[in-house]
């Protein structure tokens, strides 16, 4: 670059005025930002929060305690105790999530093979006390039935995919 | 089948597998020669121990010239053969017969126990097809019920008919067998019966799917999650090698570790489910004292300090000789050796394990530990085996395992024993005779083979052969056991428990030095070798060297009450030869003190403190087994509750006495100590010594108790078991007795019946037993029913309830 158009360029605020021509530009384009937490993001069928455990249409859980998301999950998040229970199926009797260590890759979900551990759209949560991280078989069960409805249909519309 | 093949014919052929050449003995299969060569086949039906079926088809390669694929277990190999195991026709075939497995096999991979350790679907992953080409229904099957040890699930068989080729060749049981043909095929029992096999556990390894699993085991864990640790089986004189699975502390289940020295690939179903124990509600999880009669839970350091004052104040008043313990033989070496090394500090000499022994009087010239005299592997090679007072297939069943290989071989195997006991394979002679007449018995072999060799009967022996002439099964057992090229003579827990076991032992070295066989014992608990070489005796030293002032045995600390008890790892009630006097010496004594893992009402009721130890899997340690083989193995998981390995309690323990020597950081230091006292102990095939006998009448009036260690009753472990305690051996327990003996007291089979010895009174149900000479009562010794009766010989009456 010569020395003359440089002072040419210099003199005329050329680059100043391309730098407002993009300002002005985004001023009149459709906003992207939203309003926390008054408008909220679509959100995917495949979104990855927090934790439930579904059950079948009877009511009956759907956790056979085959432990492959114990096994899958890279965080060693899930901790699961088993026996046979007296109907002499295979249940848990101990299904803990650490949301601490969990880093909601979703291989879980992936892992199961009844559809049992889902993670639901809910993203939006706290914990007040020491040890609430740690979730266990009746809140997540709870937390299942609470967004069942839901969950049932994200996977519909999913099933095609999978 | 390969051994057999090497050895019949040493021969090599050279066939190229793979493009590789290899040298096979000839007359063995293809499939033998790959898996030393380290080449894969897959297989489902075939394994080494069994015989060969060729039902899965799995092992089809390609056999060049061959106009099909051939079956690699079930093809000879040929000069030349050239065999491709990997060639588009040998996976072909292979793919084909994987698909036509998966037809019928159930998709439950999730809810199955065999799901991450099953043979079919490792090798699915390799033959399967992604996608089944089936869309018809799947067969279904109905379970059955094995016991309460192996859970089925038999939709999920693939008919592969190990457990079955088992059962008959090896547990010598044929209790399951193929029903019905082609899809039709079931694994079933006959007619219901169950399985109930002393090894039985053993189709839960060799099931290839998860159709055989253990019913103690089911769906508590994963095979990934688990961790695995060597150990060594704790219940019997052969010291199994196992694999101890756990997870998170708790120990899940037990298998077999591959030792084709000791037990192969198998192991007991004792070895196997005992674990269960270690979770009984039984465990003394805290250290407690007992202060003004009433039980408080304690610190250890309180504890041990309680114990220690209390133990010193009986040294300080009575001196060290009111002082004794009693050491489980079960108890690692390592405990033992502190155990005796506490008490001699103490200045007394009063420790023994050999809790289940009537007679001590030989001891001194007794070798340097009660050994096997012979090889476990050993044991299948001999041409005769004569067993005294012995069941081994209850006792040690992987000893009776290489027993029934030597009788499948043409070996005679014979017993002389109270009773006639049921054996899974053919036995040549069982003698049966009452306390007395086992001495008769023996001493009538004794001088038929005396009379053969041409010698003199040495001192005192013409008293002990009675008026009759030797019959015809001892005569024939003589001359077997003389004629044959390798033989051996085994004296079991009965000649231990008999009043007159120096007779026996004496008359037994007289045989077998005569009929020139080997001589050995089949000793009672994991580690009574070790207790002879750790000190845990009277009158032995710490390496076996004779102690200059012997103490009391375990008989005679219990005839004659001590001041204070050291108990480690027993329950005197029901291990001791005589149970009634053992709990009322304790009961007497001024101090108990127990260190056990288990704690008993009877316990709660005379201890005065109770330290809690760790059981199985919980203390590193060592074990000498019946060969006189050391074998050591780590803790596996940490003790339940606040208990500690023994070993540990007994070093804190000899701190807070004050004593030297007591300055211990692992349990190898203990071991390196005996291990120096030791040094390393050739087996001692010294034969007992005749000593003339000194009194050989037996209380002859009455009915004469005779009894044995029921299976599952020799430890504590054993007897919390609760899968074990549901079996058939378990819950069937009775007290026997001739039919003559019932019509008398107008008893009939499962009748409840009373029976009376010293005043003391025990209840069990009754059974009937022809073999049973008609002035003998059989009751179980270690189990419940009878821990209130005295002596394990003696007379008693019997009542009907």
């Amino acid at each position: 670059m010569s020395a003359a158009s440089d002072f040419v360029r210099t003199f005329f605020l050329t680059e100043l005025l391309r730098g407002l021509k993009l300002t002005g530009r985004n001023l009149f384009k459709r906003k992207v930002t939203i309003q926390y937490p008054e408008e909220k993001a679509p959100q995917s069928p495949r979104f990855r929060g927090r934790h439930a455990l579904r059950r079948y249409p009877n009511g009956e859980e759907r956790c056979i305690a085959c432990k492959l998301c114990e096994a899958v999950c890279p965080a060693l998040a899930i901790t699961i105790e088993s026996e046979q229970r007296e109907d002499g199926t295979r249940r848990t009797t101990r299904y803990d999530i650490d949301l601490f260590k969990c880093i909601y890759c979703g291989f879980c979900e992936e892992s199961c093979p009844v559809d049992s551990i889902v993670e639901t759209r809910v993203f939006e949560y706290h914990m007040e006390e020491r040890g609430e991280n740690i979730v266990n078989k009746q809140q997540l069960l709870a937390f299942g039935d609470d967004y069942e409805k839901q969950l049932a249909a994200d996977r519909a519309m999913d099933a095609p995919y999978r | 089948m390969t051994d057999k093949a090497e050895a019949s014919n040493p021969d090599l052929v050279t066939i190229e597998v793979d493009g590789v050449e290899m040298q096979a003995p000839k007359g063995s299969m293809i499939i033998e020669a790959t898996d030393r060569q380290n080449v894969h086949v897959p297989r489902f039906c075939y394994h080494r121990k069994l015989s060969i079926a060729a039902n899965c088809r799995m092992c089809l390669v390609d056999v060049e010239k061959a106009p099909k694929p051939l079956p690699a277990c079930a093809t000879p190999v040929a000069d030349g053969m050239k065999i491709s195991t990997r060639s588009e026709r040998a996976v072909k075939a292979q793919k084909g017969v994987m698909e036509f497995l998966l037809i019928n096999h159930p998709l439950d991979c999730p809810i199955c126990d065999q799901g991450g350790e099953c043979e079919l679907q490792d090798l699915a992953l390799g033959y399967g097809r992604g996608v089944s080409r089936f869309s018809e229904r799947k067969r279904v099957v109905k379970d059955e019920n094995l016991g309460p040890l192996s859970a089925t699930e038999m939709t999920r068989c693939i008919h592969c008919t190990r457990c079955v080729r088992f059962l008959d060749e090896v547990a010598g049981q044929r209790e399951l067998g193929g029903m019905g043909r082609g899809e039709h095929t079931e694994i079933s029992t006959y007619v219901g019966l169950g399985v109930h096999s002393e090894m039985s556990g053993n189709v839960i390894d060799l099931c290839p799917v998860g159709a055989l699993t253990s019913r103690p085991y089911r769906f508590t864990a994963r095979a990934w999650e688990m961790l695995s640790h060597p150990g060594v089986a704790p219940h019997d004189c052969a010291g199994s090698n196992v694999q101890v699975h756990h997870v998170n502390g708790k120990i899940k289940r037990v298998v077999p570790r591959d030792n084709e020295d000791i037990n192969e690939c198998w192991i007991s179903d004792r070895d196997r489910f005992a674990y269960q124990g270690i979770y009984s509600e039984d465990r003394l999880q805290r250290p407690r004292v007992k202060r003004e009669g009433r039980w408080q839970e304690c610190s250890w350091e309180e504890a041990l300090e309680e114990a220690g004052r209390r133990m010193m104040q009986v040294v300080e008043a009575h001196g060290g000789s009111q002082l004794g313990a009693l050491v489980s033989p079960a108890a690692t070496l390592e405990e033992q050796y502190l155990a005796g090394k506490l008490m001699r500090a103490l200045d007394s000499r009063n420790i023994d394990a050999r809790l289940r022994t009537g007679d001590f009087s030989d001891q001194q010239t007794r070798p340097l530990y009660p050994a096997l005299g012979v090889g476990i592997s050993e044991l299948e090679s001999l041409d005769a085996v004569l067993l005294v007072g012995s069941n081994p297939r209850a006792e040690q069943p992987i000893i009776n395992h290489r027993l029934r290989k030597a009788a499948l071989r043409g070996a005679s195997i014979s017993f002389l024993n109270p009773r006639r006991h049921e054996f899974n394979y053919p036995v040549a002679e069982q003698l049966v005779a009452d306390p007395q007449g086992m001495v008769r018995e023996l001493a009538a072999v004794a001088g038929l083979l005396l009379e053969r060799a041409g010698r003199t009967a040495p001192e005192g022996f013409q008293g002990l052969l009675g008026d009759g002439q030797p019959g015809q099964q001892a005569t024939e057992l003589a001359h077997r056991l003389a004629d044959s090229g390798s033989g051996a003579l085994l004296l079991g827990p009965y000649v231990e428990a008999h009043p007159q076991g120096a007779v026996l032992r004496a008359l037994a070295g007289l045989v077998a030095e005569l009929a020139d066989v080997r001589f050995g014992t089949l000793s009672e608990g994991p580690n009574m070798a070790g207790a002879w070489l750790a000190g845990a005796v009277p009158h032995r030293q710490s390496g076996g060297q004779a102690e200059p002032a012997p103490g009391l045995d375990a008989r005679g600390m219990l005839a004659e009450p001590l001041r204070g008890y050291l108990l480690l790892g027993v329950e005197p009630e029901l291990d001791c030869w005589d149970g009634a006097s053992a709990q009322a010496a304790m009961e007497q004594a001024d101090v108990v003190v127990a260190v056990t893992p288990f704690v008993t009402a009877a316990m709660e009721s005379y201890a005065d403190v109770l330290l809690p130890a760790g059981s199985f899997g919980e203390t590193s340690g060592t074990y000498v087994n019946a060969e006189g083989r050391w074998q050591s193995f780590p803790g596996v998981t940490r003790p339940q509750g606040e208990a500690r390995p023994a070993w540990k309690v007994l070093r804190v323990l000899g701190n807070v006495l004050q004593l030297q020597g007591f300055e211990y950081q692992s349990s190898e230091d203990v071991l390196a100590e005996v291990r120096d006292a030791a040094g390393e102990p050739a087996a001692d095939s010294t034969l007992p010594t005749w000593t003339a006998p000194v009194d050989v009448s037996v209380a002859d009036k009455g009915l004469i108790r005779v009894g044995s260690v029921p299976l599952y009753a020799t430890d504590g472990l054993v007897r919390r078991a609760t899968a074990l305690q549901a079996t058939r051996q378990a819950t069937e327990v009775k007290v026997l007795v001739s039919p003559a003996v019932a019509e008398q007291h107008d008893l009939a089979e499962l009748d409840w019946v009373e029976v009376t010895q010293n005043e003391q009174t025990a209840r069990m149900p009754v059974g009937l037993d022809e073999s049973l000479p008609d002035h003998v009562v059989w009751v179980p010794v270690g189990v419940e029913g009878t821990a209130g009766l005295g002596a394990q010989f003696g007379t008693v009456t019997l009542k009907r309830v």
